[in-house]
């Protein structure tokens, strides 16, 4: 599988990462070169085999409706990088 | 009949009212101080993960049943992936295959005698998200995560709505469900109740689809109906023109009565949802479910049927009082105290009471006349202890706090007249009066009644009770 | 300085020393010694001393435990309240974690002394800890070798005795490889056994956090603090946990071990096969009934982990944003500006591939050929294991087909990278206990076996592991420059 940089650029956005552009192309051969790994998976049939997402196939246990936590916002907003009048702040959002 | 047929679907998305959020132990309270109730898990911190509250499952369970929809034994929450400022982890705790709800059905009465049934294609669970303040920084928006994680329901309807009226009716049908189950607080103004309608045209006839757009930030029925219509409109003269809908997200601005395009949401969104890693299938037994059934109030559907059948009421009065779960109660209140007079009851609740009501702008369980007090009106129309104009004078009184219905009589004298002596006084002094009128009726001209009746009522200041009034003037003007 | 957390258990409990004269001790070794190893990001002294100092006191009062005062160093994924968590990562440099993870907190509840918090690859992706914002972690066997990772750090520290036992995370050998390159012993859990609250994660139905130590002995003791269900974590198991330490001893004979052809076959270096054949031999003697068996999926486990892995961090690591905590870029125009910078900015170079690959197997399109499949291609790989577990009560093989290889070596290749963790990640992919313990050298390199357990059963390969080094002393030896 070989992807155009095109398409490393649209996976980079989609991610939200900025990539510099004098590194594109490596990204693109590694990216393309995990790709052909991956297509290995390819060598076997598995149509009608049930997906396994938990390897336990376990089921969810289910917690009390309870509130059991108290306000932080002080120690958690003591980490964060803007903060104002307890909001977190971000560039303006335009809707 | 316009050339065009307007199709709508609405999401609604119901804040179910659990105690604590959906996958963490925070309040979920409205109102508090921004990001005081937002705990580890609601921020996103790295290394927490989610638990889910049972509660929430409960409760949309509870919708399912009452919704009559199908309820899958295994149900997944998957991971809807996008950035926003809001949405603290990139992405969203939804559901995607296997929705806890799947496809039921409502039915909704637009106008008196209409009947429609629209289809639910499915109810799943999922996390809200924050919110963003945009007024408070100049160049910066603020964001709160207080709701972030609060449990929400969200109701996807088929397309099944033919207009702006039909989608209200069909909102108005969920919220007062989910009221009726108990399940959400329905405050559109503080947004537990939140409507997105998507709206598309096409000739009529066609069966095709035309290009749907998605509007949000609906926070009334009253908007609603209002956005949706704008819509419709924009639609039809986009088309006419010979230009075409674009597919989008526009929000609805209730001050210009406008929709307009929301630039933040035009690009194309790719969500790559996969299920949730950090949460298990959640197992759904039958037990389970026929509990909640066993549970579940009577539903406005049933309460409806039942006001029909056994107690003979219209199916609009029946539709009416049913329609919110408040209105219900103060009938069923009221009812066992005359439960021989629901007819009059219901008219009583439907027309005069729901008049003053509108008027001063207040809900059913806040009227100052108590379901008691409009029961005790109607046992004294119905003993004739006063006539049914004379009772509406006493509703006012004690609308305006003068007491009860009895106290109220007294006081003010409003008793009606039943001694036949007194009646016939009455009378004799009408007819005394009023010659050419008597040669008019016993010359056969039978309406002129009206008119005697009238003046014996006004002679009597609407006490005198108005069939034996009638009854008795017939006799003397024969003779 | 060899001293297991066994063994410094005892001194205290004989009153030969204090708490805070052992982790004063391994304090100063770390000083000497991590300029070179660069094993630790953080070295948390003062609290180290203060957390001794408790202990001691509580050993007075008479109310220790076994864990009472043993210094123990973290890896820096899991989150400590109060001290920097950064996994390794630029977008983490200025993280003070504001809560404890679950291992972390039992640790503390069990009177453990923390040294420090180690280096490892960025989000625990690498295989070499070369992928560190740190730097690199040297192996102590020889330093211009990787430790492997990506928990290298605390591998490292225990095999340079900088620490008697330390904290690992296991995603596809984590925990397994750095222990088998530095020669030390380490176990990664049945998924669902230890807790992953607070732990970072990576993928997250792969994650399992687990002990690195000289002994299997030591591992039972630590495993002991670290398991159990934890109602914070949704997947982790209800199922009791045993005494791990009470069935230590129990006699090998009659177990019936499975060798996969498939771990002895082309790519593993011929003198690793060697010294596993030598371990082989010893356990036969023990009493073990050796016979060979078939993983016939195992050469896809390789691609089918890394798009789970990556799918899952893809989405793990979206929270990094740069509004909430963490790095944020200097001067963003605009919101997307915001995000973009700071996660390019804040992240590696192995961590925006993984991540990129991930966006892109889980994209409109892919989404069936590649996590779908994934998913299809991991229950035929647990599957394998399970028609083995019905012939036998353990699978053997070697834990990495190469020894410690050069630093820098295999860094502009990612995929052959990734080779080195095919005898390892499989059990991630089937949520298998595993280990790995040091049966001899090549080249001067330690040699890492692995030992397969059924669910839930580490009890057995830790006495597994516990019977071999009654026997052999492999455990026990030391590099010569951190004697």
């Amino acid at each position: 599988m070989t992807l155009k940089t095109e398409d490393v650029r649209n996976i980079a956005h989609l991610a939200r990462l900025h990539i510099d552009e004098d590194v594109l192309e490596q990204y693109v051969a590694d990216l393309s070169s995990i790709l052909d790994l991956v297509d290995q998976m390819n060598q076997v049939d598995s149509s009608g085999v049930a997906p396994l997402s938990n390897p336990l196939d376990a089921t969810q246990r289910l917690r009390d409706d309870n509130v059991t936590e108290s306000d932080q916002r002080d120690k958690f907003q003591q980490i964060a990088p803007d903060v104002e009048a307890g909001l977190y702040r971000v560039p303006k959002v335009i809707e | 009949m316009s050339e065009w047929e307007s199709v709508i679907g609405l999401e609604i998305h119901a804040q179910l009212a659990t105690k604590s959020k959906i996958f963490s132990g925070a309040s979920t309270a409205f109102g508090a101080e921004p990001n005081t109730q937002a705990c580890a898990v609601d921020l996103g911190l790295p290394g927490v993960l989610p638990v889910l509250n049972r509660e929430a499952v409960s409760m949309a369970i509870r919708f399912g049943v009452a919704i009559e929809a199908e309820i899958d034994h295994y149900s997944v929450f998957a991971r809807k992936n996008y950035f926003y400022p809001d949405l603290p982890k990139g992405y969203q705790i939804s559901q995607y295959e296997l929705p806890i709800v799947g496809r039921g059905h409502v039915f909704i009465s637009p106008a008196e005698g209409e009947h429609k049934e629209i289809g639910i294609t499915r109810a799943h669970l999922e996390e809200d998200a924050g919110k963003s303040i945009h007024d408070q920084f100049p160049d910066m928006s603020g964001i709160d995560l207080n709701r972030a994680g609060t449990p929400l329901l969200e109701i996807v309807s088929e397309p099944d709505m033919r207009s702006a009226k039909e989608a209200v009716a069909y909102a108005r049908k969920i919220h007062s469900l989910v009221r009726y189950l108990e399940i959400c607080d329905g405050n559109m103004q503080e947004g537990s109740f939140r409507c997105d309608a998507n709206v598309s045209i096409r000739r009529r006839g066609d069966d095709k689809l035309g290009t749907r757009t998605e509007l949000k930030n609906i926070n009334s029925f009253r908007f609603l109906e209002r956005a949706i219509n704008f819509e419709i409109e924009r639609q039809i003269d986009l088309l006419e023109d010979g230009d075409s809908v674009v597919q989008e997200t526009r929000l609805y601005d209730a001050e210009r009565d406008e929709t307009r395009s929301m630039r933040s949401k035009e690009e194309a969104n790719d969500y790559r949802y996969f299920p949730d890693p950090d949460l298990l299938p959640v197992a759904i037994r039958e037990t389970d479910i026929e509990d909640i059934r066993a549970s579940l109030p009577e539903l406005p559907e049933q309460k409806k049927q039942r006001y029909i059948e056994d107690l003979g009421l219209s199916d609009y009065n029946a539709e009416l009082l049913t329609a919110n779960r408040e209105t219900a109660l103060y009938f069923e209140t009221a009812l066992a105290v005359v439960p021989k007079q629901c007819g009059l009851l219901a008219n009583w609740i439907l027309g005069d009471l729901t008049g003053a009501l509108n008027k001063a702008g207040i809900e059913i369980g806040a009227s100052p006349v108590t379901p008691e007090m409009l029961a005790q009106l109607v046992v004294r129309i119905a003993d004739n202890t006063i006539s049914g104009k004379i009772a509406k004078e006493v509703f006012e009184a004690m609308w305006q706090g003068e007491g009860d219905v009895d106290g109220i009589i007294e006081a003010r004298g409003l008793k009606q007249i039943t001694d036949s002596g007194a009646i016939e006084a009455l009378i004799d002094e009408v007819i005394a009066n009023n010659p050419d009128q008597v040669e008019q009726f016993r010359a056969g001209k039978e309406k002129v009644l009206g008119f005697f009746v009238g003046q014996v009522m006004k002679q009597s200041q609407g006490k005198a009770n108005p069939g034996q009034v009638n009854a008795m003037l017939r006799e003397k003007l024969k003779t | 300085m060899a001293a297991t957390v066994s063994e410094i258990s005892r001194g205290l409990e004989a009153g030969e020393f204090s708490s805070v004269e052992i982790t004063q001790e391994y304090l100063e070794r770390i000083d000497k010694h991590n300029p070179t190893l660069n094993c630790f990001i953080s070295v948390t002294g003062e609290i180290a001393l203060e957390q001794a100092k408790t202990a001691d006191t509580v050993r007075a009062e008479g109310n220790a435990d076994r864990l009472t005062g043993i210094p123990l160093a973290h890896k820096d994924l899991f989150c400590t309240d109060g001290v920097r968590t950064s996994c390794a990562s630029r977008i983490l440099d200025n993280f003070i974690a504001p809560y404890d993870a679950t291992v972390i907190e039992k640790f503390r509840a069990a009177g453990a002394v923390m040294l420090g918090k180690t280096n490892m690859d960025e989000f625990a992706m690498g295989s070499s800890n070369e992928n560190s914002y740190y730097g690199h972690v040297a192996n102590p066997w020889n330093i211009s070798r990787v430790p492997g990772g990506s928990s290298g750090g605390s591998a490292a520290a225990v095999a340079a005795g900088l620490a008697p036992g330390a904290t690992g995370t296991d995603t596809g050998g984590s925990i397994r490889q750095p222990a088998a390159l530095c020669g030390v012993t380490g176990i990664k859990p049945t998924y669902g056994r230890v807790s992953r609250y607070g732990m970072i994660a990576y993928g997250s139905s792969l994650d399992q956090g687990g002990p690195f130590a000289r002994s299997a002995e030591d591992c039972a003791l630590l495993l002991q603090t670290m398991a159990g269900f934890d109602q914070r974590d949704s997947t982790s198991s209800e199922e009791a946990v045993p005494d791990f330490s009470a069935t230590l001893g129990e006699s090998i004979e009659g177990l019936r071990i499975g060798l996969p052809k498939e771990y002895f076959a082309e790519g593993l270096d011929g003198k690793i096969a060697g010294v596993i054949e030598t371990a082989i031999d010893e356990l036969r003697r023990l009493g073990a009934e050796i016979c060979d068996i078939s993983l016939p999926n195992t050469g896809l486990s390789i691609p089918t982990y890394y798009v789970i892995a990556m799918a899952e961090c893809s989405s793990n690591l979206s929270r990094f944003d740069g509004v909430r905590f963490g790095y944020r870029c200097d001067n963003p125009v605009d919101l997307e500006d915001l995000y973009k910078r700071s996660r390019g900015e804040g992240f590696g170079a192995e961590v925006k591939r993984r991540i990129m690959i991930g966006t892109y197997a889980l994209s409109a399109g892919y989404y069936d050929a590649y996590y779908l499949k994934a998913q299809q291609l991991r229950r035929l790989i647990k599957q394998d294991f399970q028609q083995a577990f019905s012939e036998v009560d353990l699978i053997l093989g070697p834990t990495t087909p190469e020894t410690a290889f050069s630093i820098g070596a295999k860094t502009d290749d990612p995929v052959s990278m990734y080779l080195q963790d095919i005898y390892t990640i499989s059990l991630n992919l089937a949520g298998l206990p595993g280990m790995s313990l040091p049966v001899g050298f090549s080249d001067g390199l330690p040699v890492g076996m692995q030992l397969i357990g059924n669910y839930f059963d580490e009890a057995r390969l830790l006495n597994t592991a516990f019977a071999y080094q009654q026997v052999s002393d492999w455990h026990l030896r030391v590099p010569e420059a951190f004697k």
